[in-house]
């Protein structure tokens, strides 16, 4: 490939994830299916199942499920720079946007009429939060739970409503003990049957 | 410590804690970003609603205003970047040299642990902010649980867009808190 054909796809890497970026809302989960329809069915980057590859990887590693997409797609398109240009394009439409929101945030939540909007708004966020519960816990029970996942839980749960234990010691512990007690864990159910 | 380094690091350290995307990363961001006195608790789920009616994903979003109210656009530059660099490397390496990472046996295993307790750590956000709202100054909150009724009846009937929900919950919000006061 010349330079000349490489500057073109990072810029067309940067221009489709900049796109996907600026017009999806909601972001991770809501994104996979505009992502399919641009890298796998328009532009024919990715093979269907590579992308199911790229689901898995992105699950199962750290970090916005967005940004992990973005960086696979445009490493496997464009190598290293393609895997730039990929993030900085997602990236760029939410650092442009919430930038503006935030100069008149402080503002707009002065005002007596949005102080009482956002009261409502909070029992909204109150319902997302519950629905984010229930689509990860759908994640867990995709699984057999073995005995020690359920007791893992139990103990999380203790450890998160009566004592002030901070997150990131709870994610590495329950990380460091599942490669230990649930490596050979059996794989998801629907792939059993 | 130089505030632009800070939030470079903090958000750096949210980025390589978060596994399952957007709402996973709220207690770790609550931890963090109220526990310096860089929002409240409220102004952080205030923004969580805000992040819903913006394009985009919610941690570039919070990350972005996060930087911003405490150093202006550099800030959100440096806070932006902290939440991207993990994930940026990790996919890297992985694209690069494990081919098979994910179904790796000890990396299902580490999943297989960290999942049920990301559940545990986004319901207890669920619950403090009911409770808070609910119980608000030891006294019940009739407008609040109505609100939170009705707004859990009209999701579970038609189930709308988050930003319509967002919408109605204004709406009401004003109506119900401009009677009697």
């Amino acid at each position: 490939m010349t330079i000349h054909h490489s500057f073109q796809l990072w810029f067309l890497l940067f221009r489709t994830f900049l796109k996907i970026g600026a017009f999806t809302f909601g972001g991770g989960y809501a994104m996979i299916p505009i992502v399919d329809r641009e890298v796998v069915i328009n532009k024919r980057w990715l093979t269907e199942l590579e992308m199911l590859d790229l689901i898995a990887i992105a699950e199962s590693t750290p970090g916005p499920i967005a940004v992990n997409t973005a960086t696979f797609v445009g490493y496997k398109v464009g190598g290293f720079w393609g895997a730039f240009f990929a993030t900085l394009g997602l990236a760029l439409p939410s650092l442009v946007i919430i930038y503006l929101v935030s100069l008149v945030y402080h503002q707009f939540m002065a005002n007596p009429l949005v102080q009482r909007a956002f009261q409502g708004i909070l029992a909204a966020v109150a319902l997302f939060l519950l629905s984010a519960v229930t689509k990860l816990n759908k994640t867990v029970r995709k699984h057999r739970i073995p005995v020690v996942t359920s007791l893992l839980t139990l103990l999380a749960f203790i450890l998160v409503f009566f004592t002030g234990i901070r997150s990131i010691f709870l994610i590495l512990g329950a990380g460091v003990l599942g490669s230990l007690f649930l490596h050979g864990s059996p794989k998801s159910k629907e792939k059993e049957s | 410590m130089n505030i632009l380094w800070e939030l470079f690091l903090v958000f750096f350290g949210i980025g390589l804690f978060t596994f399952g995307g957007g709402y996973a990363m709220i207690p770790l961001i609550q931890e963090e970003v109220i526990q310096r006195g860089w929002l409240t608790g409220e102004e952080l789920l205030s923004f969580l609603a805000i992040s819903e009616a913006t394009p985009g994903p919610f941690a570039i979003n919070v990350a972005t205003f996060v930087g911003t109210s405490q150093a202006g656009p550099l800030g959100a530059i440096m806070a932006t970047a902290g939440v991207i660099l993990p994930s940026f490397l990790i996919i890297l390496i992985i694209a690069a040299l494990f081919k098979s990472f994910s179904s790796n046996r000890y990396v299902q295993g580490f999943l297989h642990g960290v999942r049920p307790v990301v559940v545990i750590l986004v319901l207890a956000v669920a619950w403090e902010l009911f409770v808070q709202k609910a119980w608000d100054g030891g006294h019940i909150q009739w407008r609040f649980l109505l609100l939170f009724a009705g707004l859990y009846g009209i999701k579970k009937r038609w189930n709308p867009h988050p930003i319509l929900l967002i919408i109605i919950a204004a709406i009401a919000g004003i109506a119900l808190y401009s009677i009697g006061t």
